[in-house]
Order: structure tokens, then C-alpha cells, then sequence
């Protein structure tokens, strides 16, 4: 009778164990996939979550504000943005989360240069097709920026945020130290049509310079400015890759590679997460940067307000576009219906109007481009520079270029491993061209 | 019965240790009992250790396999796979990226693990010594080790800092020109392996001090009446002693070096990834993150990471060499 009560009591214990064990391993494994984010929060509102990189200029504190508006509009709604610095991170993370159907915001901004891969056969399924979506009017964009976002079979994967129009933002107390003109007409003249003209200012400004200030940002700056400016830029017409032959790359080669050799740089990475290149407008290391006009925004954050009044802003050598951003909706996303409400309604004119006098970024929609709002806007930390004059006339001068799936990674090769190389490390220009040369086949071509 | 059932009931203790086999024995259980009592004694110790191995199956073998699998295809992200063969292989072998990502995880391994294990053992031998305060410095020189790698890397990024690290500003102290912490391959490589020197550090310095308190007291007393000094009793005696563990550090240390990832990455901010603008500080794990999230090419990082085994490997069975001739050596039982 004991034996036969013990061996009960131990086979029932065994299979405890079992089941426990077998539990424990069963939460292991599907422990991962079962997160729950998003969708409805506790207090029964829709949660959107926008993914953005740089400044968009939507948000409550330093920007135009656009997402308590719209949750006052739509009191359901409940707006969360995730903002990263680095760009060309925010997409490589974008990409393997699209790859994964998973960990998406609702809205994810997606940088010009990678549009082209976005709306690649391999991705564009992953978004949804913004042309049918109820409050879109695509016919508000400008022609080539929409045309941008749209695939070969007219499905449309993003709502176009900003352009770039490019101007050269410099610094009136360092001009001035080294002996050059400040009046923004005449500095504009300096360099009137050419780059090249560009950089025999800068040598100029170097010979005198205040100790300890460069002319220019960092040479990738001035490449991606170049090249901006080229009707040639890293694919062909047919948008396949075609870096190596194009006339636009070689010339902001050469000139981003003078202007290193010639230490008119202060050597530095735009954008880079550790924040030299912030920190470097605070402190003053260089007179000019080229100037797109979200980086109006960029320069009162980083320059802060012990500069103010001190910037102004020229035309540059050639009329260019550099940059400018699109809002898409992947598919994964738990609310499509209401982001893609969402991203119409911040892409719409009103509200670009509002983002370009708020956080100077070029509206993408004509009417917008066009409005009183945007063409007499001023901002405060320039003074009397008329920013909106200035920048809607380049707006006018775009000539786009064709874009192509590689163009991002391109420019990235060409300018983190190639000119950053000849900047900092002092490493010959044609050994980093081979170098770049060597990356691109070993990273694109699999 | 009775008793026993009560007890449980009271929630007392539970019942005493297996009663006696022959207590069994008497009464005889019917077959079918006996069959599941030698099924209970025969599975239940499998079943115990099964969490272990189905947890190792799922996260283990399986990725095992299929990384196995996946590198001998072309595998796009998102994408379909295509059969590949050891094409993906080859190229390695004739990738410029993936030989210097190797040289630069061995120079950074080399330069981090000699001197951490060179200081881990003068800071064990000092440990030993009987000194106030012991055990508060045995966890101190642990902390560097409780830390995270992404802080860690981030102070020590801001003291390298180019521009504005406190690492320059000393040097400059003494009229050193300011040292490209991050640009040059040099510092760069010397930089990083800083930071895992002083992780680990501590935590090998505790094994250290592990092994060497095992180290009989006779032998020192021995040695100094032999007239031995301390540093003589360090070489002669306490080195010998401990040799399997150094040799077990060795291995250890050699494993995460050659798995060196955070640090370069967190080091080098936007270009971390890439390993400094001319892949100065790329490490294979870089090179295995950056071809699969990067650029996309699963087949390939898959590749790398089974390259990497496969040294691991070597490493492993290097160290079972070396150990069974130290232990002939030794005359120690096998």
C-alpha cells in the first residue's frame, strides 16, 4: 500500500515536472513573437507612431506643432513620433524591419535617396498605395516629386514632404574677418556659376582666416552639393547604376577631394552621432555650409542662440536639390486607414506652409510653394534674410535628376568611405576611389 | 498511509526518503506497475534536462543549421534563396574586406587580451596578498566588468574624442600633438581594445585569484625557506600552479575577441558599422552585420559566420592539445 501510494505520488510529480518543463520551453519559444504594441492604448485612443531621422519639423516642442493640432482635430487620435539623427541608419533598421513585417511605425519617412529602392518590384508591396487612399490629392505635388515615389505600375508609396532647394548659409562675422564681402548679393556673385569659383573663395578665405576656422562644414557636404547640382547624377536615365561613368560624380569627386587636400574643411561628418559636427557650429570651426533649406532648421538648433544673427544666406554657385523626404505607410503597420489620414493631412499644402515657416523645409506641393505664407517667410534666427524669397526662386531653377534603387548606398559609400578617407585619414584620391570602387562591387553586386 | 496522507494535508514536510528496496520487493506490484517504475527511473532524468535541450535545439541547433544552410545560398533580405554551392565561401577568400576585417580582429585581440591577461594576474597576485579592505577592492575590480558595454563604450568614446576627449587634452599637457583616436588605424585599433581591456580585466584577475588560493601554502613555504623572494615565488611557483586556468582564460578571452562586436560598433557612431571610413576597425562580426542587415546579402554574412566557427573551432581544439601535454607534463591524472 505505501509502495504503491509513492509511486503514484512520484509519477504524478514527474509529470508536474514535465508539464512545467514543457511549459517553460513553450513560453521560451513563443515568447518573442508575442509582443503587443500599438494599436489601441489603454484609454481607448488610436496610437500612431511616426518614424522620422533628422527634422521634420511636425513636432510639439521646437517644430510647427502639427501633431497636437491634428489630435485636437481628432481627439481618437494619439501621436507618437520616433525620431533617430543618423539617416542612413534609420533606413538600413527600416529595411530589415520591412523584411520582417514587424517592429514598423505606422508612418515612416523615407530620405529622396532611397525612394528609388522603395519603390523597387522587391518593396514597393510592402507599402500601401497612397493614390487610392481617400483624402490624398497627388495632383498637389510637383510633377517629379510624386513621379518620385510612384512605381512603374502608378501605385504611389510615399506623399512627398519637402524639397531641398539649395543655397549657401555663411557666416557674416568670420566673411568679414577674412577680408571677404557680406552683403548676401554680393557674396552670392563671389562664386556665380561655378563651383570651382567656390573653392578659390575658400582658399582665399583660408589665407586670412580667424585661427582655428575652416571655410567649409566637411567635403561630403560640398560632394552631395555638387552632385545635387548635376544633371548626372549615380544612374542612368533607365535608373540603373551607373556611378563610375557619370560626369556629375567625377566633378564633386575632384572638387570634395581639392577642397580636402587644400584643408578648406574642417574635417568633419554630417550628421554623425557623436555630434562633433553640432558641436562644431556652436563653437564656430567653419564660415559656410552648403545650405538646403531644412538645414536652416538644423543651423538655429545647433548653432544655437549665442549665433543668432550671425548666419545669412547666398545663392549658391548652381541651382541644386539636395535631399527632401516622403511619408509612406507600410502595410505592416496595425492602423493603415488612419496613418495614411495622417500623412495626407500633414503633407497637405496648409500644413507644409506651416512646417516651411516653422522649420524651413520647402514645401513639395505647389500651391504650397506658391503661397504668400511660404514666399515672404523670414525666420527669426536669420534676421532680415528673406529665406522664403530665396528659397522658392531655387525652387524654380530644380532640374530633377533620375534617381536610382542604389543611388543611397552610393552616396554613402562614396562620401563615409571615400572622401572621409581623403579628409581625415589623407589617404590619395585615387586609392579611395579604388577603395569605393572595391566597397560598391562587394556590397551591391551580391 | 494514513499517516503519511495526513501529513501532506498539514502541509508538514513530505514524507521520508525512499523507504528501503527490499520494502519494495515483498509485496509484489502487479506488471504494469513495475514497467512504469522502470520507466519512471529511466525518464525522469531525461525529462529534467529536456529544457535544456529542446531550448538548445530551438536557439542553438537550429540557427546552427540553418545559418549552415542559408551560406550556401544567395539570400536577399526578404527575399528567396538560390542555390549558391561554396560560391559564397570563395568570395570570401577573395574579398579584400573579409581578410582585412580578419587581420583587424586578430590585431585588436591580440592587443586587448595580452595586456588584460598580463594585468589580470599581477592584480590577482596583489589581491592575495592579506591586506585591509580585500574583499571591498575583489568587487571593485569587478564593476568595469558589471558595466555595459554600450555605456562603457560611450564614456570612453567622448574621452578618445578627437577634438574635445580628455585623452588629448592630457597628452597635450605634455605638448603631444592631438592623436586621431577615431581615423587612424592605429589608435583606433588601440582605442577599442582599451575598452575591452578594461572590462575584463577584473573579471579575469577574480579567476585568477580563484585558482591561485588553491595553490597549497606548503609550496610558498617551502620556496622561502629555500630562500626564495616574492616575485621568485610568483615565477616558480604560483605561474606553474595555475597553468590550466591561464590556459582556460586564454581560450576564453581568444573566443570574445574574435567575437568583438559592440565596442567598434558603439566606438565609431554613424560609422561603426563600416569600421571607420576605411574599414581601419572592422571586425568580422562588423563585416557579418553589416553584409546581412546592411546590404542585405544573408548568404553571405551566414558565410562569415560559419568562418568564424570553424576558427573558434581551431582555437578549441588547439587549447585540447596544449592541455594534454601540459598535463603529461605535469604528471597530472588525465
Amino acid at each position: 500500500m505505501r509502495t504503491s501510494s509513492r509511486t503514484r505520488g512520484r509519477s504524478r510529480r514527474t509529470a508536474t515536472a514535465a508539464v512545467a518543463g514543457l511549459a517553460t520551453c513553450a513560453v521560451l519559444i513563443t515568447g518573442c513573437s508575442s509582443d503587443s504594441e500599438g494599436g489601441a492604448g489603454s484609454d481607448g485612443k488610436i496610437e500612431l507612431r511616426v518614424g522620422t531621422f533628422g527634422s521634420f519639423g511636425y513636432d510639439n516642442k521646437t517644430g510647427a506643432k502639427l501633431y497636437a493640432e491634428y489630435e485636437k482635430l481628432n481627439p481618437n487620435i494619439k501621436i507618437v513620433e520616433n525620431n533617430v539623427s543618423d539617416g542612413q541608419k534609420y533606413w538600413d533598421t527600416l529595411k530589415l524591419r520591412l523584411s520582417q513585417g514587424s517592429g514598423l511605425s505606422d508612418i515612416q519617412a523615407i530620405e529622396v535617396g532611397y525612394i528609388a529602392e522603395a519603390t523597387s518590384p522587391a518593396m514597393a508591396g510592402k507599402f500601401v498605395d497612397l493614390s487610392t487612399t481617400d483624402d490624398v490629392s497627388t495632383a498637389n505635388f510637383l510633377d517629379w516629386k510624386i513621379k518620385q515615389a510612384t512605381t512603374p505600375d502608378n501605385k504611389v508609396v510615399g506623399l512627398g514632404t519637402d524639397i531641398g532647394p539649395m543655397a549657401i548659409c555663411y557666416r557674416k562675422d568670420l566673411f568679414e574677418k577674412a577680408g571677404l564681402p557680406t552683403d548676401r548679393e554680393e557674396v552670392g556673385k563671389l562664386w556665380e556659376g561655378d563651383w570651382e569659383k567656390f573653392i578659390e573663395q575658400g582658399k582665399e578665405y583660408q589665407a586670412n582666416a580667424p585661427k582655428g576656422t575652416a571655410f567649409h562644414d566637411s567635403a561630403s557636404g560640398l560632394f552631395n552639393a555638387v552632385i545635387s547640382s548635376s544633371p548626372e547624377q549615380y544612374s542612368n536615365s533607365r535608373g540603373q547604376l551607373d556611378w563610375e561613368n557619370s560626369s556629375g560624380v567625377k566633378q564633386a569627386w575632384d572638387l570634395a577631394a581639392e577642397a580636402a587636400e587644400a584643408d578648406l574643411t574642417a574635417k568633419l561628418r554630417q550628421f554623425d552621432e557623436k555630434g562633433s559636427w553640432n558641436a562644431a557650429f556652436k563653437n564656430s570651426k567653419f564660415a559656410t555650409v552648403v545650405c538646403p533649406s531644412w538645414m536652416t532648421n538644423i543651423i538655429k538648433d545647433q548653432a544655437g542662440p549665442e549665433n543668432q544673427g550671425k548666419w545669412d544666406i547666398a545663392a549658391p554657385p548652381v541651382a541644386a536639390n539636395w535631399g527632401g523626404s516622403f511619408l509612406s505607410v507600410p502595410k505592416a503597420g496595425k492602423n493603415t486607414k488612419e496613418a495614411a489620414k495622417l500623412a495626407a493631412w500633414l503633407t497637405a499644402p496648409e500644413q507644409q506652409a506651416k512646417v516651411f515657416a516653422k522649420a524651413g523645409l520647402m514645401p513639395s506641393t505647389t500651391k504650397a510653394m506658391e503661397s504668400d505664407e511660404v514666399k515672404t517667410a523670414k525666420i527669426d534666427y536669420f534676421g532680415d534674410t528673406p529665406v522664403g524669397e530665396i528659397y522658392s526662386a531655387a525652387a524654380q531653377k530644380i532640374e530633377p535628376a533620375p534617381i536610382g534603387r542604389y543611388d543611397g548606398q552610393v552616396k554613402t559609400f562614396l562620401t563615409d568611405n571615400g572622401i572621409l578617407d581623403i579628409e581625415q585619414r589623407g589617404t590619395d584620391p585615387d586609392e579611395a576611389w579604388k577603395n569605393v570602387k572595391n566597397l560598391i562591387e562587394d556590397k551591391i553586386d551580391q | 498511509m494514513a499517516t503519511s496522507v495526513r501529513a501532506a494535508a498539514d502541509g508538514s514536510p513530505p514524507p521520508a526518503p525512499p523507504a528501503p528496496r527490499p520494502a519494495r520487493r515483498r509485496k509484489a506490484p502487479s506488471a504494469w506497475r513495475s514497467k512504469l517504475y522502470r520507466l519512471d527511473v529511466k525518464a525522469t532524468p531525461y525529462t529534467f534536462i529536456a529544457p535544456f535541450f529542446l531550448t538548445f535545439a530551438a536557439f542553438g541547433l537550429f540557427p546552427l543549421i540553418y545559418t549552415g544552410w542559408l551560406s550556401l545560398h544567395r539570400v536577399e533580405l526578404g527575399g528567396d534563396a538560390e542555390w549558391r554551392g561554396l560560391e559564397n565561401y570563395t568570395g570570401l577568400a577573395d574579398s579584400d574586406f573579409f581578410w582585412n576585417a580578419l587581420a583587424n580582429t586578430f590585431t585588436i585581440g591580440v592587443i586587448s587580451t595580452v595586456p588584460q591577461l598580463l594585468m589580470a594576474l599581477g592584480l590577482a597576485h596583489l589581491l592575495n596578498y592579506k591586506l585591509r579592505g580585500r574583499g571591498f577592492y575583489r568587487v571593485a575590480i569587478l564593476a568595469p566588468y558589471a558595466t555595459s558595454i554600450a555605456a562603457a563604450t560611450l564614456v570612453f568614446a567622448q574621452l578618445f574624442n578627437t577634438d574635445y576627449g580628455m585623452i588629448n587634452g592630457f597628452l597635450g599637457l605634455f605638448g603631444i600633438d592631438p592623436v586621431n583616436w577615431e581615423t587612424e588605424k592605429w589608435p583606433a585599433q588601440i582605442a577599442i581594445s582599451t575598452i575591452v581591456t578594461w572590462r575584463w580585466t577584473g573579471y579575469n584577475a577574480l579567476i585568477y585569484l580563484a585558482a591561485m588560493q588553491a595553490v597549497p601554502n606548503d609550496l610558498y613555504e617551502a620556496a622561502a625557506l629555500d630562500g626564495a623572494s616574492r616575485w621568485r615565488q610568483f615565477i616558480s611557483v604560483t605561474i606553474p600552479s595555475i597553468r590550466p586556468t591561464i590556459l582556460f582564460t586564454i581560450v576564453v578571452s581568444t573566443i570574445g575577441a574574435t567575437q568583438l562586436f559592440g565596442e567598434p560598433l558603439i566606438f565609431g557612431g554613424s560609422l561603426g558599422i563600416g569600421g571607420g571610413s576605411a574599414n581601419q576597425y572592422q571586425t568580422l562580426s562588423l563585416l557579418m552585420y553589416e553584409k546581412g542587415w546592411v546590404t542585405g546579402s544573408l548568404g553571405q554574412a551566414s558565410a562569415i559566420a560559419w568562418v568564424m566557427l570553424l576558427l573558434l573551432l581551431c582555437v578549441g581544439g588547439a587549447q585540447a592539445l596544449i592541455s594534454r601535454r601540459n598535463r603529461k607534463k605535469t604528471g597530472a591524472p588525465s
